[in-house]
């Protein structure tokens, strides 16, 4: 019998469709290899054995009882922990959240349960999404499948490494500077950040809420479309999400045609810093592009320079406010403060955050409570939003002269535990490449290039559209996975090593 | 420092030497269905934390929605102050740590209200005053905190608190006055008077309940003194909550002469909230305030800016009420009241009772003079607003309408009065149940008239031989016997008849 974990998303509906395989099946298939790899990985934070059967025995019972099902129903799915579940822990990688089960589902997952895909659980993050490696999370870093030694890229390094490790065929990641393309980038795996506003925001427990979007973490371009397809689309309850209907994004995945498409090089992204390995795969990319027929210009686009830092203010900020909730008065820890017999609400505010916040949660708040200081809000924040102005407007130039940009989703590839830790600059330039496309609002995606020379681990090509243009980027990258597949004779994930199994 | 151990200073006294300025802050709780960010209802009286839902208890996700119903109510109090309607505008964060904030920041306006620069006119004894506004802008309201355990309900000295999130998300519109000047000896009327004047303007637009015992209205009063002849402003204190018009009054007095008193001794005033205690019409100092007060406001990320048409401001333009002054022009032409009587009526805040009871079929002085007398009393005694008497306009003409009627005469309207108060029934059924209507029955009165005659031969004599004004010593024994229900008239023709 076929290994069920090893099928994508759109062949388990398909093997769904044709009752060769029952949703019980594949879902139970995916728990268990949850407990033989998860203690090695390190992916979940919480997994929902029974919750994750009972839907899927539902969508059996459905499916045989003649009731029309939505196409993935059956196919099970992890959740990142940044996004409400009723009824299922929701820590957002905090300690400050440790106990909290969510009264209510964010608008995706309520997507997602509407369907009947089957919720394995919550996979790990860095605290609050801050970080690019998940060795911020509260509860333990996620382990890379590709070297167990290595990180698996961040804030949702646990979703993706849960799909590059055959633990789900289909995760939703959420994306505020990088966090879904640059894990994708590192497992080998592919990432898509939509539009800002494509996917409603409702129940994501914000980062920064003017920069944060959700979005598939998946293992092909199709299975990426095909969950973009599903949990996209307006929301009333999020004012910030846009009225109309979601991107072609399947329709033009299955069309895969480059050819007198328009693509433009990022001369910003890809020079100085990026690792060679890193560059050489790009450079074949865009070489296969222009081989497909696609034409290759290089595009530049000066305030993105300025990105990442004007990124390092907003996000800060914005976060400083969000965060401010977590206080212990309604939810979440509470601790006491030491030798206060009586203590007031402030001192016990005081000191959950002090207990329950990681290092890197209060640099940022302390960051951004001091962006927004007045006497240094106009220096800072106005500065960084003048910033984002400039860098949209470089976007709008540039969507002027081609379809789709390219550049390297990452400057470098899965560097080793504890590497960065101690150096946050460092750990802030991961997402240099990622960081222009939440600031503008316009979506990104980044799919699998190949493995760098070096060091033999996964490198991703990212892909950027205007807004909205969504199916620019599925349609691309569709093409570079198609091509790149026959050159290597099968997926790129198929080159990972066997993770071991335990019982 | 203290401003306990300076010799008092007499409000007149103060007046001599110094010139106040104010600034008024109103909040006006919306009366909207929903809440202004999520659809949780605004019923005040709920049980603790029954009206809440992910949104206003700011759970971790959850965003908010504008409530469009509450944007279209800001724009009629702004266009009712003669403010610009701004073409776009965005809500903004206070950020602030408070256990009743369940965000621990408020989504409120900060440099983009929604109406700004108007202004409104106001009447203190026959001279007018311009008010000029500032602001009107939206917010959210807060939770409410119950301390327990100590002695005032203040947070000091109570053992822990209580939060109810009921009324946290409730809609707020902030109206922010510019300085008040050169109102001088009539600062508190003034004062009182915008207050009274916004109560009713907002009243008019039935945008709000501006109940200020239920806090739908809450004012917080600025106060500076400056030597007369300075134009540069002294520093202000803010009294906060002063939640009723008298207290207004008082507490604009009462800082007048405390800011004098501070001022003569040589002393700075400290710029601080004040509490306002209404027992015994002082203020105390609350949090000292500076100007550098940190809120690291920042536009609302989560929310898309509010960009009202032109068409849609022009509309509700179209359907604003007449202004308060023109509506109360036309009363007092309809009404024939004078501009003394026209002012008690103001003044006691009856004046849409009063309409409404005359559109109820009452003439205008009766229904003035009910209001003004049992209803004003009644309230005075419960200590309710006039509002709150739990008697209708309608039930108020329907008694004068029984005594036009003669069915009651005016001792008995204050029984049925009375009764309908009590929660008796309608004016009818208190007649009814007290057997309250005249009795103008022959039959029924001649037998009093002839008992009345029996018992005062000497009256009786004098009336016999002509002096028909003694009959009033009659009428009264028929009427004594009758507990007042007797017809009048019909028993002085009796008497006349069996006499003349």
């Amino acid at each position: 019998m076929t290994d069920l974990t090893r099928l994508t998303a759109a062949a388990l509906a398909d093997a769904f469709a044709a009752r060769e395989v029952s949703a019980v099946e594949a879902t139970q298939a995916h728990l268990d290899r949850i407990a033989a790899v998860d203690s090695d990985v390190h992916a979940f934070l919480h997994v929902d054995v029974d919750g994750a059967l009972a839907t899927a025995r539902a969508v059996d019972d459905a499916r045989a009882g003649g009731t029309a099902v939505h196409p993935l129903a059956g196919v099970p799915i992890a959740v990142k922990d940044l996004l409400a579940t009723n009824g299922l822990p929701t820590t957002c990688g905090s300690k400050i959240l440790q106990g909290w089960i969510p009264p209510y589902d964010a608008t995706v997952v309520a997507r997602l349960k509407v369907a009947g895909l089957p919720i394995l659980g919550k996979t790990n993050m860095d605290e609050f999404a801050m970080g690019s490696s998940t060795e911020h999370s509260a509860y333990g870093p996620t382990r890379n499948p590709w070297d167990l030694g290595r990180i698996p890229g961040g804030s949702g390094g646990g979703s993706a490494a849960a799909v590059a490790a055959y633990e789900t065929p289909l995760a939703v990641g959420t994306d505020t500077g990088g966090s879904i393309r640059q894990p994708g980038a590192v497992t080998g795996t592919v990432g898509v950040k939509p539009t800002y506003g494509g996917v409603s925001r409702y129940g994501l427990v914000a980062l920064a809420s003017s920069l944060d979007q959700a979005g598939p973490v998946t293992r092909t371009v199709l299975d990426a479309a095909l969950l973009h397809q599903l949990i996209g689309g307006h929301d009333p309850l999020d004012s910030t999400s846009i009225d109309s209907p979601v991107p072609a994004v399947v329709e033009a995945t299955r069309r895969a045609d480059v050819s007198g498409m328009r693509i433009g090089v990022i001369a910003e992204l890809g020079g100085e810093g990026y690792q060679p390995g890193v560059r050489a795969r790009f450079d074949d990319v865009v070489a296969l592009l222009s081989k497909a027929g696609a034409d290759v210009v290089e595009v530049s686009c000066p305030s993105f320079d300025y990105a990442l830092a004007a990124y390092y203010l907003i996000l800060p900020s914005e976060a400083s406010s969000n965060l401010a909730k977590f206080d212990a008065m309604r939810y979440g820890l509470r601790v006491a403060p030491d030798g206060v017999e009586v203590p007031s609400a402030e001192e016990v505010m005081s000191a959950s955050r002090a207990a329950g916040f990681g290092d890197e949660v209060k640099r940022r708040i302390i960051l951004g409570t001091y962006a927004l200081s007045s006497g240094y809000y106009d220096a800072y924040y106005g500065s960084a939003q003048k910033v984002r102005t400039l860098i949209a407007r470089d976007f709008d130039a540039a969507f002027e002269e081609v379809d789709v940009l390219v550049s390297p989703t990452a400057p470098t590839t899965a560097f080793r535990f504890g590497d960065k830790l101690d150096d946050p600059l460092a750990m802030y330039l991961n997402d240099i490449a990622t960081i222009p496309a939440n600031l503008a609002g316009v979506p990104g995606l980044s799919v699998p290039s190949g493995l760098a020379d070096e060091d033999g681990l996964p490198v991703g090509v990212q892909l950027l559209a205007p807004a909205l243009a969504e199916d620019r980027l599925y349609n691309v990258a569709a093409a570079i996975e198609a091509m790149l597949a026959e050159q290597w004779g099968g997926p790129l994930l198929a080159q990972a090593p066997e993770l071991e199994v335990r019982t | 420092m203290t401003t306990t151990s300076a010799d008092p200073v007499t409000f007149e006294d103060a007046l001599e030497r110094y010139d106040p300025v104010m600034g008024m802050e109103v909040h006006v709780e919306l009366n909207t269905a929903s809440k202004m960010f999520c659809g949780c209802s605004t019923v005040f009286g709920a049980d603790p934390n029954t009206q809440v839902c992910p949104v206003c208890l700011g759970l971790p996700g959850a965003l908010p929605v504008v409530n469009a119903r509450a944007i279209e109510s800001a724009i009629k109090i702004g266009l009712a102050l003669n403010c610009s309607i701004a073409p776009w505008c965005r809500f903004a964060r206070k950020n602030y740590f408070y256990p009743d904030m369940p965000k621990n920041f408020q989504t409120s306006q900060y440099d983009e209200p929604i109406a700004y620069s108007g202004w409104t006119e106001i009447e203190v004894d026959g001279v007018s005053y311009r008010i000029e506004i500032e602001r009107a802008h939206m917010e959210e309201d807060t939770g409410k905190s119950l301390h327990v355990g100590g002695a005032t309900g203040r947070i000091h000295g109570a053992s822990h608190s209580l939060v109810d999130y009921n009324r946290a998300g409730i809609p707020l519109i902030e109206i922010v006055t510019k300085p008040i000047e050169g109102t001088g000896a009539k600062s508190p009327e003034v004062a009182r008077a915008y207050v009274a004047h916004l109560r009713e303007l907002v009243l008019g637009l039935g945008v709000s309940d501006v109940r200020m015992e239920q806090g739908s209205m809450r004012c917080d009063v600025n106060l500076s003194l400056r030597p007369i002849g300075v134009t540069t402003l002294g520093t202000r204190s803010e009294t906060k909550n002063v939640n009723s018009l008298r207290s207004v009054e008082r507490a604009v007095r009462h800082e007048i002469g405390r800011h004098a008193a501070v001022l003569d001794g040589g002393n700075r005033i400290v710029q601080e909230t004040r509490h306002w205690h209404e027992d015994t019409g002082v203020t105390t100092a609350g949090r000292e305030k500076s100007d550098a007060e940190d809120y690291r406001y920042f536009p609302e990320p989560d929310l898309v800016p509010v960009a009202p048409s032109r068409e849609w401001v022009e509309a509700l333009r179209a359907q604003l009420p007449e202004p308060p002054s023109l509506h109360r022009a036309r009363l007092q032409a309809d009404w024939a009241f004078s501009d003394l009587e026209m002012r008690d009526v103001a003044g006691a805040g009856a004046m849409n009772l009063v309409a409404e009871t005359v559109a109820a079929g009452a003439a205008p002085q009766a229904a003035k003079k009910w209001w003004l007398s049992e209803l004003a009393r009644y309230a005075n005694e419960h200590d309710i607003a006039i509002d709150d008497v739990p008697m209708s306009p309608e039930q108020v003409a329907q008694v004068q309408g029984l005594l036009d009627a003669g069915r009651i005469n005016d001792k008995l309207a204050r029984q049925v009065f009375d009764g309908v108060l009590a929660g008796e029934g309608t004016p009818e059924e208190v007649v009814a149940r007290r057997g309250l209507e005249v009795v103008s029955d022959d039959s029924a009165l001649g037998d009093a008239v002839d008992r009345a005659i029996e018992a005062n031969p000497d009256v009786a004599a004098k009336i016999a031989a002509g002096k028909h004004a003694a009959a009033g010593a009659l009428i009264g024994a028929v009427m004594k016997e009758m507990r007042g229900r007797a017809d009048a008239g019909r028993v002085r023709e009796l008497i006349l008849a069996r006499l003349g």
